[in-house]
C-alpha cells in the first residue's frame, strides 16, 4: 500500500475525549482473511475519502459469535456477545457499520436482548446514505455499461430484507445490472452460512458454491458483485473450479466503488 | 317410517362430527406437549398476517400456476360449503332445497356453485397431471413415497368425486331442473340421464345426495390422518408465526442466566441455590425429541401439507444432500403422533419408548447439512419454520452431547481461545491496516 489508511481505534478517540460518528466493525474475515482484507481496505478508503469520523475496535474486537450460535453452541455465542457488548457499551457506541452480513445480523438482531442496543447498518446501506447525502460521489467511469450481477447474501437479504441498497449502488456505477435466476428473496445461498464455512459439506452430488456460480455464469456477467466476505470466497472458489477467472471477477460492492474512483 | 331417513341422517351427522371433534381434541393435546413460547405480542400484525397469508393466499402466488389453481380450489371449497348447510338442514328436517324459497338469488348461488365445481374439478385434474404425468420433482423426493404419496392422491380423488357428485345430484334433481334456474352446468348433464325412468333418476339423485354428504363427513375425518390439515391449521399457523427478522435466532434464556453468572465477578460459585430452586431440574439445552420443541413448532408440523416448496429451494437438497426441510416437518409430525399414541395407550402418561426425534427420525447428517439460509422459511406458503427445529436440534447435539463435527469443534475452540474462528491471534486483528 502506497498511501496510508487512516484507521483510528476507539481507544484513541476515547483518549482524545471524542466520539466517532460510527464504529466500523471489521469482523474476523475482514481482519484475517487475505481476500476479505482487501474489502476492508476498500471500505476504509471510501470512509477516508468521505472524511467520515469512524473508528475500529482493533485488538479489542472479537468474533460476534455467529458461527458458534449457528453451530448450536449458544454458550459460546453468549459469552462472545456479552464480552463484546461490555466493550461496545464502555465506549458508548451508538452506531455500527460492518462489511459482513453475519456480523450485521448478529449485532442488529441478537445483541439487543443481551444488553447491546445499537443502530447497525451494512456497509452497502451506509455507502448509499453517504451518496444520498452528497458526502460521497461516484461516477460510472470504469464500470459504465459493464454487466454486473449481485449475489444476495442470505443474512442481508432474506434474513433482514435488504435487497435494494447494494443494487442501487451498482446502478450508480452506470453498470448494467443483471439478475440471476434465483435472486432477492429467492436468492440461492453460497453454501457458507450456518457455520458451513468451517467444515466440509455433507455428501451430495455437487457443492453449493458451484451450483450458485453456474447460476451466475448462465447470465454471462463480467463481474459478480457480493456483499459478504464469505459469499465472496465461495463464489471466487466456484469461478476457479469453472476456470473462468480470466472472464469473470468477483468483487465486493465497496471494492467496485473504490475502484471506480481509482482509490 | 317417513322419519327414518331424517334419523339416519342425524345419526350420521353426529358420528361424523363427533369423531372429528374427538380427534381435534387429541390434536390440541399433542400440540400442547410442546414447550411454552410467548406469542402474545403485536396481535394486530398477527391478524394481518393471517388475513394476507392464509385467507388471502398471498404467498401461494409466488408460483403463479400452482397458486392460481390452488386459489380456485380454495375458493370453491369454501363457497360450495354454503351448499352443505342446505344439505344438512334438508337432511335433518326432511325438506327439499329449503333455500330455494329465496327466489332468484338461489339460482345465482347454485349457478355459481356449479361453475366453481367445474373449475375445481378441472384444477384438481391439472394437479393430478402435474403430480403423476409431469412428475414435478418436488412431488417425487425420497420422503414422498408410500403414505405421503397416496395421501396426496387420495385428496385429489376425494375432490374429484365430491365435485362430480354435486353436479350429478343437481342434474338428476327433476324439481331443480324444472326450476331452470341455477342449473347452468347441470342442465347439460341432465340429458345423460334422459332415458332413465323417473324412479331411477330419483334413486340416482338420492344416492348422489347421500354419498355427497357422507363423503364430506369422511373427508372431514380424513383430515386428522392426512397432510391436508392445512386447510384448518394454516390460519392459527400464520397467526402464531415468527414476526421478527428471519435472521434473528432466539437467545436461550437458560444460557443467559448461566453466562451472566459466569461473567459476574461478585457471584459466589459455591453459593447454595436460592430458596425453592433446589428442586428445579437443570434446563435441557436444545431439542432431541418433540416435547423439547415449542408448541408453535409442533403446530407447524401438523400444518405442513408437504407441498415441498421449501425442499425445492433448499441449497443443500438442490445439491444432493440428505437434508430436506419438508422431511424435517414430516418427521416431527410422525414422531409427535407416535408420542400421542403412546400417551393414549398408557392412560395419559408417556412411557419411555427408547426412541426420539433425533437419530430415530432425523439424522445428524441432515442437521449438519443446513446453511441456515432461510430459503425454506421464505418459501413456505403458510409460514412454517423448519430452520428453527434444525437449530434447536443442533443445540442439543452441541450443548448436551458435545457431538459437533470435528471441524466445527476446531472453529469453536478458536473462537474461545482467540476470538476468531481461525487460529489467529487477537492481537493481530488490526495488522491489515499496515499490510
Amino acid at each position: 500500500m502506497s498511501e496510508t489508511l487512516k484507521v483510528p481505534t476507539m481507544a484513541e478517540y476515547m483518549a482524545q475525549g471524542k466520539q466517532p460518528e460510527v464504529l466500523f466493525w471489521v469482523g474476523c474475515a475482514g481482519s484475517f482473511d487475505d481476500r476479505a482484507k482487501k474489502i476492508t481496505k476498500a471500505f476504509v478508503k471510501l470512509l477516508n475519502k468521505a472524511n467520515i469520523e469512524f473508528a475500529v475496535l482493533g485488538t479489542e474486537e472479537s468474533c460476534t459469535g455467529d458461527p458458534a450460535k449457528r453451530a448450536g453452541n449458544e454458550f459460546l455465542f453468549q459469552m462472545q456477545a456479552v464480552t463484546n457488548i461490555e466493550v461496545l457499551n464502555a465506549y458508548e457506541v451508538k452506531k455500527i457499520v460492518t462489511t459482513c452480513p453475519h456480523c450485521f445480523n448478529t449485532l442488529k438482531n441478537e445483541y439487543p436482548s443481551l444488553g447491546g442496543n445499537y443502530e447497525v447498518v451494512h456497509h452497502t446501506q451506509f455507502l448509499k446514505s453517504l451518496l444520498d447525502d452528497g458526502r460521497l460521489t461516484i461516477e460510472g467511469g470504469k464500470f459504465k455499461g459493464k454487466r454486473i450481477t449481485f449475489h444476495d447474501p442470505c443474512y442481508l437479504g432474506r434474513a433482514n430484507n435488504i435487497y435494494e441498497a447494494p443494487r442501487e449502488l451498482i446502478k450508480k456505477l452506470e453498470a448494467e445490472l443483471v439478475e440471476m435466476k434465483s435472486c432477492k428473496q429467492d436468492g440461492l445461498c453460497c453454501g457458507a452460512g450456518g457455520a458451513q464455512m468451517f467444515k466440509d459439506a455433507e455428501k451430495g452430488d455437487k457443492e453449493i458454491n458451484v451450483e450458485r456460480t453456474e447460476q451466475a455464469l448462465d447470465i454471462k456477467p463480467e463481474i459478480i458483485a457480493a456483499g459478504c466476505p464469505f459469499c465472496n470466497t465461495m463464489i471466487t472458489d466456484g469461478i476457479k473450479i469453472k476456470e473462468k477467472e480470466a472472464d469473470v471477477a468477483v468483487m465486493d460492492i465497496a471494492e467496485l466503488i473504490a475502484n471506480a474512483q481509482d482509490l | 317410517m317417513d322419519y327414518i331417513p331424517n334419523i339416519l341422517f342425524a345419526i350420521t351427522l353426529i358420528i361424523g362430527i363427533g369423531y372429528f371433534v374427538k380427534n381435534i381434541r387429541k390434536l390440541i393435546r399433542n400440540i400442547k406437549l410442546g414447550q411454552d413460547i410467548d406469542v402474545s405480542d403485536n396481535t394486530s400484525q398477527r391478524w394481518k398476517n393471517m388475513g394476507l397469508i392464509a385467507l388471502g393466499q398471498s404467498k401461494m402466488l409466488r408460483r403463479p400456476v400452482a397458486g392460481i389453481l390452488h386459489i380456485i380450489v380454495y375458493v370453491g371449497f369454501i363457497i360450495i360449503n354454503i351448499e352443505v348447510l342446505e344439505i344438512i338442514i334438508d337432511g335433518i328436517f326432511g325438506t327439499h332445497r329449503i333455500f330455494s324459497g329465496i327466489g332468484n338469488l338461489y339460482g345465482v348461488l347454485i349457478g355459481s356453485f356449479e361453475i366453481l365445481a367445474v373449475l375445481v374439478l378441472v384444477s384438481v385434474i391439472v394437479f393430478w397431471i402435474r403430480r403423476m404425468v409431469l412428475r414435478i420433482p418436488r412431488f417425487w423426493n425420497k420422503e414422498m413415497t408410500k403414505w405421503p404419496k397416496n395421501d396426496a392422491l387420495n385428496i385429489l380423488y376425494f375432490e374429484m368425486v365430491l365435485m362430480s357428485l354435486f353436479l350429478i345430484m343437481n342434474a338428476t334433481d327433476v324439481l331443480f331442473q324444472g326450476m331452470n334456474s341455477g342449473n347452468i352446468v347441470s342442465q347439460f348433464i341432465a340429458p345423460w340421464f334422459g332415458d332413465f325412468s323417473e324412479n331411477t333418476i330419483h334413486i340416482i339423485e338420492r344416492s348422489a345426495w347421500w354419498i355427497h354428504i357422507i363423503g364430506i363427513l369422511i373427508f372431514l375425518n380424513y383430515l386428522y390422518f392426512s397432510k391436508h390439515l392445512h386447510i384448518l391449521l394454516a390460519f392459527p399457523n400464520t397467526f402464531y408465526a415468527n414476526l421478527k427478522p428471519k435472521g434473528e435466532l432466539n437467545n436461550l434464556e437458560a444460557v443467559t442466566k448461566e453466562v451472566m453468572l459466569m461473567m459476574d465477578p461478585n457471584a459466589d460459585p459455591f453459593a447454595a441455590p436460592a430458596e425453592g430452586e433446589e428442586e428445579n431440574e437443570p434446563a435441557k439445552f436444545g431439542a432431541s425429541d418433540v416435547q423439547d420443541l415449542n408448541w408453535v413448532q409442533l403446530l407447524n408440523a401438523y400444518t405442513c401439507t408437504e407441498c415441498g416448496r421449501c425442499t425445492s429451494q433448499c441449497p443443500a437438497n438442490l445439491t444432493g444432500k440428505k437434508l430436506s426441510p419438508r422431511k424435517i416437518m414430516m418427521d416431527t409430525r410422525d414422531r409427535l403422533e407416535e408420542v400421542g399414541k403412546n400417551i393414549d395407550a398408557n392412560k395419559g402418561e408417556f412411557k419411555d419408548d427408547r426412541k426420539q426425534l433425533l437419530d430415530d427420525y432425523i439424522t445428524r447428517e441432515e442437521l449438519w447439512a443446513c446453511t441456515s439460509c432461510n430459503a425454506c422459511v421464505e418459501a413456505c406458503p403458510v409460514s412454517i419454520n423448519p430452520l428453527s427445529i434444525i437449530m434447536d436440534m443442533r443445540r442439543y447435539l452441541v450443548m448436551e452431547q458435545s457431538a459437533a463435527p470435528t471441524e466445527l469443534n476446531n472453529m469453536m475452540t478458536n473462537i474461545e481461545n482467540n476470538g476468531a474462528p481461525w487460529p489467529y491471534n487477537q492481537m493481530d486483528r488490526l495488522n491489515w491496516k499496515n499490510e
